[in-house]
């Protein structure tokens, strides 16, 4: 397991990138994940899929620091992370997007996107205010940086709009620009796909394939539309009522009787 | 370098270079900054590019496809082309794979320079059908990494290979060896009837035109143009290479499609070309974004623009203005007009042009009573764009101009316009029956549009397309583009189509505007759910049917057109697109296609039914087909009675 492989499409997946060890998360006594363990590789896009309810989303939370469990590691990078907060799991070089979007609505898409460089500024908030020397140098440079990702995502004409305004899906794909301004190693999207319609999912699929080859950034990704996960991702983990009931290619996943029971649907009787 | 010695474009750009080497040539938007390029590195860009084409194998008199939207490095390889002697062939960007696999196919392009990885593409798909195609050069790299990189390259390896070549020396030869009748560029055209046609233009008729038209409207080196037509259009080409060339201005290149509006504002042209269209749409904006405005500002508007109706045109034409009147201008200047031509991205236009469909009396002096100096110009391309233009102080909206510097105009029995002018084209490509049926032997062309000549002013007036003017079964005269544009003009059609060549009285399709109906819609809370519900809603067909019941009072004045009055008509179900084949790209009706796919609709329009069931194939953008049905009202408009000829 520890060597690389290369997918059909020609891409170099690396060695493990993030390792979950025995995780078991619970609430009083509601056990939202039991036991699971699985590795996300470096290069790669995994998705992790289930029913309702199944604690896909507690998983993501794990992963971003949110939520620590009770018991079993988090392993990033060959290394056991502590206990963290969510600020100090970003700085790491994780990034996530949220299933109901988390943007500044008032802000323009210029402003929201710039929240994602605050890891990679450094002068202190009264340097900022002067705005001189090295905060006005810092700020040009995430500026820049800022506008590689909006001419990557396409969203130059709303630049300067209120998100507020912005159609979903719109909002979606500023979401996600503001998750890659943090040049995150690992992203973490939350249904990136949910609510949107036929060409937004397309677009949406090119766009997370994109990311994925020109800045080499692993994904893991939830996302509920069966067609999309089995075209875009690498591996996929199943889950169902907190377990862990599959893990593999999506063609594997696809034949595993347990997984075609518990979710991809058997005639009701 | 001495005047007789520009005969090509290079030689163009080696003079913008040697004479105004540090001013900007190209400016384009990009990472949310305006980047520019100076003629000198515009040159070295270019060498750089046409050197590394040699290296490929290029030879003199290939024909090099240049494919995507108006950027500065794709204005480039079009120079680079003729550079090393070869022939740029711009090409539509929106076109389906098919019509390019055409158009590849016909000028048997070796190379081909294009934006990106949709192009490339779509160009992957027809590939086995075009064995001469070798190589592909793109701009944009992004999601090309894994492609096999066999047959194609990006522009930057292209150009350093250039670089490392050194050729400059064999550049400069090839360069040299072009005659002032070469072929500069080959264009298709939009093909309102069959195939596209290969229109090949010398350097003659690309820079006499030129230099002609720069001339006539006196640009000089500090214009500004905004780049933003397709670039496979002759107008474009002349506006943003040829003029461009002569004269040494900028040529600005939007950000994206999407941002255009923006990128307009923030340059300010003072030498600005758009299609009626564009007018019509930024009008229709303004006045429902007024509808909303509060009610000083309301007040205010409607109070100024009274005066501007009735005084701005004069102003702009230099007639004499009441003080009183000139001061009520002045504050309509300060408080509405100003702000509104900024916001509109116009306030420095010093020329402004548009042509290409008959623009609405109304909708042209709301911008000339701005104080926009927007004129009409007639054109082709088998024309090198001019045909006839307006001077300065002779603007009107009922007419095209007069003949522009070097054109000799003459009117056929039939009432069809032909020209002959120093931009007639040399030859249609491959296709020396169309050529010879298009240009005589001594060189007059044959526009297809019937016109006459007005008495007194000299002015131009296109009546219709040739070949669509006929007659009515009795005998009387149908020309259903007067009648469309009239149509037309009401903000809320968006597209006509009027029927009656050989028939007892005219019939017309109409498609609704969706932003000025779902506007009136939105304020009037009625629910829709899509187009085609709409569309035949009883209160928009009531709206249409009191439109056309007009048109039908003004063309019943007109003794020479009074058959053309509508009796029936009904309002499609489905907007009239290009990619069904029913518009050209450059958005004009194809009549013959339309009679053909809606036949059902016709024989309905001319029975005595209420209503009609129809179903009709849709083409998606991605190529894909789907059906739709629909239920159409057909609603007979009242026919004013005609003035019956002494």
């Amino acid at each position: 397991m520890k060597d690389s492989y290369v997918t059909s499409d020609g891409r170099t997946i690396g060695g493990v990138l993030m390792d979950m060890r025995g995780i078991t998360l619970r609430f009083g006594g509601v056990e939202a994940i039991k036991n699971i363990s699985f590795d996300i590789r470096e290069g790669e896009i995994r998705a992790i899929i289930g029913p309702n309810g199944a604690g896909k989303s507690s998983m993501l939370n794990v992963i971003s620091g949110f939520y620590h469990p009770q018991e079993g590691e988090v392993w990033f990078r060959g290394a056991k992370r502590p206990t963290m907060r969510p600020y100090d799991v970003a700085r790491q070089g994780i990034a996530r997007t949220f299933q109901n979007i988390a943007l500044f609505e008032g802000m323009s898409v210029l402003d929201n996107v710039m929240c994602g460089r605050l890891t990679h500024m450094k002068t202190g908030v009264f340097s900022q205010a002067i705005w001189h020397g090295a905060a006005q140098r810092e700020e040009v440079e995430n500026r820049e940086a800022v506008e590689r990702i909006i001419d990557f995502l396409e969203i130059q004409a709303i630049r300067k709009t209120p998100v507020g305004r912005l159609p979903y899906g719109l909002k979606k794909r500023v979401e996600l620009a503001r998750a890659l301004a943090a040049e995150p190693k690992l992203l973490l999207l939350d249904e990136p796909m949910a609510g949107m319609n036929v060409e937004e999912k397309e677009d949406m699929s090119r766009f997370i394939l994109d990311v994925n080859d020109e800045f080499g950034t692993t994904i893991a990704l939830i996302e509920h539309d069966m067609g999309v996960v089995m075209d875009l991702s690498d591996r996929v983990v199943v889950m169902d009522y907190g377990r862990k009931i599959g893990d593999g290619t999506p063609d594997e996943v696809r034949g595993n009787q347990e997984v075609i029971d518990a979710y991809l649907g058997v005639a009701h009787d | 370098m001495t005047a007789d010695q520009l005969h090509s474009i290079p030689a163009l750009l080696a003079r913008n270079v040697a004479s105004f080497g540090d001013k900007p040539a190209y400016r384009e938007k990009e990472f949310g900054i305006w980047q520019s390029w100076t003629w000198a590195q515009a040159a070295d860009q270019i060498d750089a590019l046409a050197a590394g084409m040699l290296t490929l194998g290029a030879v003199a008199n290939d024909h090099i496809a240049i494919v995507g939207r108006n950027r500065p490095a794709l204005y480039w390889a079009m120079v680079a082309a003729q550079r090393i002697g070869c022939v740029p062939v711009p090409m539509y960007q929106d076109a389906a794979a098919e019509e390019m696999a055409y158009a590849l196919d016909h000028c048997g392009a070796r190379f081909a320079v294009v934006s990106d990885q949709e192009q490339v593409d779509k160009i992957a798909d027809i590939r086995e059908g075009l064995p001469v195609l070798e190589h592909i050069i793109y701009l944009d790299g992004r999601g090309l990494r894994k492609y096999d990189h066999a047959a194609m390259s990006s522009y930057a390896d292209v150009q350093a290979a250039g670089r490392a070549a050194g050729l400059s020396a064999r550049l400069d030869e090839l360069s040299a060896a072009r005659s002032y009748d070469d072929t500069c560029v080959m264009l298709y055209t939009s093909g309102t009837t069959g195939r596209p046609k290969g229109v090949v233009l010398s350097n003659r008729n690309v820079i006499e035109t030129s230099k002609n038209s720069s001339d006539f409207d006196g640009l000089s080196v500090g214009e500004e143009v905004l780049a933003y037509l397709p670039m496979a259009w002759v107008g474009d080409f002349i506006f943003s290479i040829g003029q461009s060339m002569w004269t040494g201005f900028c040529v600005n290149c939007p950000e994206s499609e999407a941002t255009m509006m923006t990128d307009l504002r923030e340059i300010g042209p003072t030498y600005y070309f758009a299609p009626p269209r564009v007018f019509e749409t930024q009008l229709t904006q303004v006045m429902i974004r007024m509808e909303d405005a509060g009610r000083v500002k309301k007040w205010l508007f409607d109070h100024f623009m009274a005066v501007a109706r009735r005084v701005g045109p004069d102003l702009l034409d230099g007639k004499p203005v009441g003080g009183l009147d000139r001061l009520r201008y002045a504050l309509g200047n300060l408080f509405v007009f100003g702000p509104l031509k900024n916001t509109l991205g116009l306030s420095r236009v010093r020329v402004g042009y548009t042509a290409g469909e008959a623009i609405g009396p109304e909708i042209f002096d709301f911008y000339r009573s701005l104080g926009i100096n927007l004129k009409q110009l007639y054109g082709q391309t088998e024309a090198t764009v001019f045909i006839t233009q307006q001077p300065d102080g002779e603007v009107r909206s009922d007419t095209v101009g007069v003949p522009s510097p070097g054109v000799e105009l003459k009117i056929a029995e039939n009432g069809e316009v032909f020209y002959r002018s120093p931009g007639t084209f040399m030859s249609y490509y491959k296709n020396p029956e169309s050529t010879a049926s298009t240009k005589d032997a001594e060189g007059w062309v044959a526009t297809g549009d019937a016109g006459f000549i007005e008495e007194g002013s000299g002015h131009l007036r296109i009546i219709d397309r040739a070949k669509d003017v006929g007659q009515m079964a009795d005998g009387r005269l149908f020309a259903p583009k007067y009648v469309e544009n009239k149509l037309k003009f009401y903000p809320n059609i968006l597209e006509a189509v009027v029927f009656g060549a050989g028939r007892e009285y005219c019939t017309a399709f109409i498609n609704i505007d969706l932003t000025a109906v779902g506007n009136w819609a939105e304020r009037n809370n009625i629910a829709y759910s899509s187009y085609q519900e709409l569309s035949q809603h009883p209160d928009v067909l009531g709206q249409i049917e009191a439109h056309v019941s007009e048109v039908n009072a003004s063309v019943a004045a007109d003794p020479m057109l009074a058959g053309c009055q509508i009796h029936r008509f009904l309002v499609l179900h489905k907007e009239l697109d290009a990619d069904d084949g029913e518009m050209t790209r450059t958005r004009k009706v194809r009549r013959v296609v339309i009679a053909d796919k809606f036949s059902d609709l016709i024989a309905a329009l001319y029975s005595d039914a209420s209503e009609i069931y129809t179903e009709t194939e849709v083409t998606y953008e991605d190529g894909r087909k789907g059906k739709i049905t629909a239920t159409l009202d057909l609603r007979d408009a009242v026919v004013a009675a005609e003035q019956v000829a002494a």
